[in-house]
């Protein structure tokens, strides 16, 4: 089947611009990348629909190879209806997360900030380093070749 | 004819949750009604599974189309062997979850839980856990997931404290990408083959391009995966689940991930049975089994320890499944049955301890054996489960496995065998230091042990043995290293090192088991109905091992039904199906 390339740069985009604010600290930016996100994937629902057509009623005299396939449209419906209720539930869990931090960032995996504080923590692993951390010195000197970062 | 009246059937545990949600939802001035709603509807529906179960076996699948439709223009609802055994055993677990919730309740009142939600949002969860396993339809698999994940994001983040707002975030977040990569995927499948009914796609796909169908099959699986919590898409669950309230930290251990495990083991055998992948799915579950048991055996938290068994025991699953055989398959599909039932027996009985010992820290506890048997012995049973130790049926389970693996005799195959053994074994080692340190030490030497842990600022490499008489004579050494202090198999973190200089101010609210104990702040007995239902699940996972034999039997034919398809093409979609 021919597909409309305005709809697959669209939806490509509203994905593409989703997925970059959802990698974002704060939730509500979170919530925007996933409203754009969800709006992609209707767009992609739309191209899976193939051409547009007419109104898919059944009318007397109307050839059913004419309508647009109707099935795609009620998906969209129904993931619209269900990003709406995500939406309204991200943006309870951010206020409920300001009320009680101050902000609504995403905190660390407990694992996560383990390692980090074991590898800030520890000066003696040649493996890692954190800028503005241990004696500078002595780590240009063991590792010279990454003094120039 | 008979079947008629069963196949009515089918889409009640469906049904009859969601009427009982909305009941309990009006009901919710009313706690005593509320409570005998939730109970009524949910036994009814281990009825109705059950009879499902029967009907399936000796009648082949039951399906209903919903709204008279033809299949493929109706939704199909399918209860196939596979899909009423899930139904079954999920069945059981939550309604033991909901008595226990129940018992639980009582005694918190309602500080942590407000049971005017709880309910209601309980039973949305069975209603989204039951269509999975019945769903005949790709978009209304997606449906139920979304409805199980909304009932499950609302319990996770129940009373909104801080600690369950920051899990619950990274959880929310996570279920998110795999919604919407789930939908992308529901739409590629559709420009694909034009069509969302499971049976018509098993159909059409092999009619296909061999790289579309790639595609398509690894979109699907990633986002299977991130649910059952396949390595590497398995980092989000350690961290969301141990937070929840203990009865909803069980549900979800037990049932959630095995939705998305019983996700791929449909699609697998139904849409792309010559799979390409199986190496791929082998690998992912070694990967899985490895990582996660070592992760457990880092933790010094009974719940972070059990949420990263669930992890690792998942790779089981996947390794009966990307073996592709029937035994494999029978395998994968008797391990799921058994370890829902361990698992959130396991996670009921770590609320158990919670109650009577105030924490689940290994740091705080001691002596729990002697103080309370009762939850010892609940507490052995479905550990020594766990790790595999026969006769029990997490014995069973792996034997037939590695059974299922060596008949496979690839390379990569006896790999995972040696793998899933060695994983076993960790098990073991994990479980055991937990019981060691929760159950069988005194009080007294636990806290004489947090009480000679360093400050977490003070980097002395070995430290002196701590005070109190220990067990054999013997006096462990405390090692320091890289931020963690070592203590015979016990590995403590900063957090625990934090937590255990605020058990030596004496300002501090924070005590241990030892210090609760001696100020007489714990209650003696627990709740019968807290301690019944957790009894009763052990009971059943017994219960498993018992009924092992004909429970084998009846997943060898399952996995048999997987393979060969025709019983659930030919069900869902009549003669058209027999090609």
């Amino acid at each position: 089947m021919s597909v409309s390339l305005t709809l697959v740069v669209t939806a490509a985009v509203l994905v593409g611009t989703g997925v970059y604010l959802m990698l974002e600290r704060s939730l509500t930016r979170v919530l925007v990348g996933l409203v754009l996100l969800s709006n992609g994937v209707n767009v992609a629902f739309l191209i899976a629909s193939g051409r547009a057509g007419e109104a898919p009623l059944v009318v007397d005299g109307r050839d059913p190879a004419d309508m647009a396939d109707p099935l795609p449209q009620a998906l969209v419906l129904t993931a619209i209806v269900i990003t709406l209720g995500t939406t309204a539930f991200l943006l309870a869990m951010a206020h409920r997360s300001w009320q009680l931090n101050g902000n609504d960032d995403v905190q660390d995996d407990i694992e996560d900030a383990t390692i980090r504080r074991l590898a800030l923590a520890d000066d003696v692993s040649e493996g890692y380093e954190i800028e503005g951390h241990g004696d500078d010195d002595a780590d240009a000197a063991d590792h010279p070749e990454e003094d120039r970062g | 004819m008979t079947s008629l009246g069963l196949t009515a059937l089918v889409p009640l545990p469906v049904l009859l949750s969601l009427l009982g949600a909305g009941a309990a939802l009006a009901l919710s001035g009313k706690p005593a009604l509320q409570r005998t709603v939730s109970v009524v509807v949910l036994s009814s529906v281990v009825v109705i599974a059950g009879v499902l179960l029967v009907a399936a076996d000796r009648e082949g699948p039951q399906v209903i189309t919903l709204g008279g439709w033809p299949a493929g223009l109706g939704i199909s609802l399918v209860a196939d062997r596979l899909a009423a055994l899930m139904l079954l055993v999920s069945a059981i677990v939550t309604l033991a979850v909901l008595l226990y919730s129940l018992g639980q309740g009582i005694t918190e009142e309602d500080r942590e839980a407000p049971v005017s939600i709880y309910h209601p949002t309980f039973l949305v969860l069975v209603a989204g856990v039951s269509n999975a396993f019945l769903s005949g339809d790709l978009f209304n698999l997606f449906v139920s997931f979304e409805m199980l994940l909304f009932a499950s994001y609302v319990l996770l983040t129940l009373g909104g404290t801080a600690a369950r707002v920051r899990a619950g975030t990274i959880y929310v977040v996570v279920n998110l990408v795999s919604s919407m990569l789930f939908l992308i995927s529901i739409a590629a499948v559709y420009a694909a083959v034009g069509t969302l009914n499971l049976a018509q796609i098993a159909l059409r796909m092999d009619q296909l391009p061999d790289d579309v169908s790639l595609v398509l099959q690894l979109l699907l699986l990633v986002t299977f995966s991130i649910k059952a919590a396949v390595f590497p898409l398995s980092l989000w669950l350690p961290d969301s689940y141990p937070t929840a309230p203990a009865p909803v930290t069980a549900v979800f251990a037990g049932l959630l991930t095995k939705v998305g495990v019983y996700a791929i083991l449909r699609i697998q055998t139904l849409v792309f049975p010559d799979s390409p992948l199986t190496d791929l799915l082998l690998w992912a579950a070694l990967a899985t089994m490895l990582i996660g048991i070592l992760g457990a055996i880092a933790q010094s938290d009974i719940k972070r320890m059990l949420s990263f068994t669930l992890v690792s025991h998942i790779g089981y699953m996947i390794f009966g499944i990307g073996l592709a055989s029937a035994a494999g398959l029978s395998g994968a599909i008797f391990y799921v049955a058994h370890h829902i039932t361990i698992q959130t027996s396991l996670f009921l009985v770590v609320g158990l301890i919670e109650a009577r010992a105030g924490s689940t820290a290994l740091l705080r506890m001691g002596g729990l054996a002697r103080l309370a048997p009762v939850i010892g012995v609940l507490f052995f049973i479905p550990a020594m489960n766990l790790a595999g130790i026969p006769p029990m049926s997490g014995f069973i389970g792996k034997v037939g496995l590695m059974q299922a693996g060596l008949a496979d005799g690839s390379w990569l195959a006896l790999v995972l065998v040696a793998g899933s053994v060695l994983c076993s074994l960790l098990t073991l080692y994990a479980v055991a230091k937990t019981w060691g340190l929760a159950f069988w030490r005194s009080p007294e030497q636990a806290h004489a042990m947090a009480a000679a842990l360093p400050d977490p600022d003070d980097t002395t490499a070995v430290l002196p043995a701590p005070g109190g008489e220990a067990p054999g004579g013997e006096r462990p050494t405390m090692v320091h290293h890289r931020g963690h202090v070592h203590v015979g198999p016990a590995t403590f973190g900063d957090r625990d090192l934090e937590s255990a200089r605020a058990l030596r101010d004496d300002d501090d609210a924070a005590r241990d088991l030892f210090q609760l104990l001696e100020a007489d702040a714990l209650p003696k007995r627990l709740p019968a109905l807290m301690v019944a239902p957790a009894a009763a699940l052990v009971g059943v996972s017994l219960l498993i091992t018992l009924v092992g034999g004909p429970l084998y039997g009846y997943t060898d034919r399952a996995a048999v039904d997987l393979l060969e398809r025709t019983p659930y093409l030919s069900a869902v979609l009549g003669d058209e199906g027999n090609r």
